[in-house]
């Protein structure tokens, strides 16, 4: 069967620099920091104490949910969630209301562990023999699939119903996953995207790991430094990003706008062989990662205009930009433009790939290059290999036809997504 | 100190207690003793255990599993409220 275009219709996006469409365009063009010291992981002991969460007002969720959803919801994941996917419905210009099921939307909408907070509250009710306090609310929210659930309730969705895990390939994975079902007819319309809420718990298990930005506690803006020669760790952040996804002709019979195209793109794994680990990937699979995406999207890597990295602010960039030069054939002034929004606003891991994805469709979009921050002095072992000026320190107006999104996860887990301008 | 309340009493409180549990508002409007809160007030049923707490909360009383077990209807949910509030109906 002919695959079908996919387009992408609608944009959601509870970031830490700025929620909703509109606001996050500006602060991606003016490299608006979302990070902030938290004093409570000083007092914890931990190593980093920056971290970056969504300006987000929990009573606004009162404007999208009835009462009886929003009364008694705890689960902080889940609200962005919700926020993001209802934004991104109405940003495509849905109604929003329904007595029927929609039967030909579906959803792939990904997180990365239940809230440890609400977890927090089960095991201290149970252990103080209060079990019957807890209500009936807990299971849901807690629910890996809780997230997916809530969305899907609001918006009526009857088509597929997923919810994916991948580490901080789940964004990525669960556009991927989306486009996938569309363009092979199995459905004409998927919500697409992911959430993440960094609690101090789970931020402690990262920071335990001894992989994270120390340096800059005092200048929290300065803490994510993707491809500088300073950059000592990244900055695990929350937040949640929604892609609405739609068959090309069912969104041209609506009149629907369209922000963009979905080529395709390619999941995979290294298989935690040839280097690659549970934390770190095995080059050679994301190379052939790279390249299957390119082959399945018939994207040639000359047309790439710009990668949007994972780029986390690691010892995992340099091997990153290889892996790009490699499995594009470009180098140094001929790589592509190239760009990491974790500058910006730390690694939201499980929502790291819907909100970069909709940062790499607002660049197509509004045609400009976002700026790369905390880049004063780039990592001379990558501009041996790519052109500083490839490498842009500034917002840049440029022609960009064509994006090639990455995310690696824990799990050596891999994920491109090829995004391109419609045409 | 006992809370001295009669049953038109309880019933307004009550009212305040199942108003986030209920969709539609206007049902609440025509309440009596023999509404039922599933069937009339089209409460979701998982939810009847979070009306249970936050009427333990309100009144300050501990609703055992059989007692909870009988709000089923307004008249129920304020005779068990009455009874552990130690008041005689």
């Amino acid at each position: 069967m002919k695959k079908r275009r996919v387009v992408v219709t609608g944009l959601g996006v509870v970031a830490p620099n700025a929620i909703g469409v509109p606001d996050f365009l500006e602060a991606i063009r003016m490299g608006k920091s979302g990070l902030k010291y938290v004093p409570d992981f000083e007092r914890l002991k931990y190593l980093c104490h920056v971290t970056g969460r969504p300006p987000f007002e929990w009573e606004s969720l009162r404007e999208i949910i009835p009462e009886v959803t929003f009364h008694g919801l705890r689960g902080m994941g889940i609200g962005f969630g919700l926020r993001a996917a209802v934004d991104a419905w109405q940003d495509a210009g849905l109604p929003l209301e329904t007595e029927t099921p929609r039967w030909d939307t579906g959803i792939v909408f990904g997180n990365s562990t239940a809230d440890s907070a609400l977890m927090q509250n089960v095991m201290r009710r149970v252990d103080a023999l209060e079990v019957k306090k807890l209500g009936s609310r807990v299971v849901e929210e807690t629910m890996n699939s809780g997230v997916t659930a809530y969305i899907t309730g609001r918006l009526g969705l009857a088509g597929k119903i997923v919810t994916n895990s991948a580490a901080c390939a789940t964004g990525s994975q669960a556009i991927l996953m989306g486009y996938e079902y569309i363009s092979s007819g199995l459905a004409d319309r998927m919500v697409t995207g992911s959430t993440e809420f960094v609690d101090t718990y789970i931020f402690g298990a990262f920071d335990a790991m001894r992989v994270l930005s120390r340096r800059f506690n005092q200048e929290p803006e300065k803490a994510s430094r993707p491809m500088s020669r300073t950059a000592g760790g990244f900055v695990p952040s929350s937040g949640a990003g929604a892609l609405i996804l739609e068959d090309m002709d069912t969104a041209l019979q609506r009149g629907a706008r369209i922000y963009a195209e979905v080529k395709g793109g390619a999941t995979n794994s290294g298989g935690q062989r040839g280097g690659g680990s549970m934390t770190a990937p095995n080059a050679e699979g994301v190379v052939r990662c790279i390249r299957e995406a390119l082959r399945i999207s018939e994207t040639g890597p000359e047309t790439i205009d710009l990668v949007a990295g994972h780029l986390t602010a690691t010892l995992g960039d340099l091997p990153e930009i290889q892996n790009w030069s490699l499995a594009l054939d470009r180098k140094d002034a001929d790589f592509p433009w190239v760009n990491s929004l974790k500058g910006m606003i730390g690694h939201c891991l499980s929502a790291a790939g819907s909100i970069e994805s909709v940062a790499a469709v607002l660049q197509i979009a509004h045609q400009f290059v976002h700026p790369n921050v905390n880049l004063e002095e780039p990592n001379p072992e990558i501009v041996k290999r790519i052109d500083a000026s490839r490498i842009p320190t500034a917002s840049t107006p440029a022609v960009i036809n064509t994006v090639a999104k990455a995310n690696f996860g824990f799990g050596d887990v891999n994920t491109c997504l090829i995004f391109a301008k419609w045409k | 100190m006992e809370m001295i309340m009669d049953r038109h009493a309880i019933l307004e409180e009550l009212k305040k207690v199942l108003g986030p549990y209920i969709k539609n508002k206007e049902l609440l409007q025509n309440i009596n003793e023999t509404t039922n809160l599933i069937a009339d007030l089209r409460v979701n049923s998982a939810n009847l255990v979070d009306i249970v707490i936050d009427a333990e909360a309100k009144y300050n009383i501990e609703i055992d599993v059989d007692s909870a077990e009988k709000m089923t209807t307004i008249g129920s949910c304020i005779d068990v409220i009455q009874e552990k509030l130690g008041q005689p109906s």
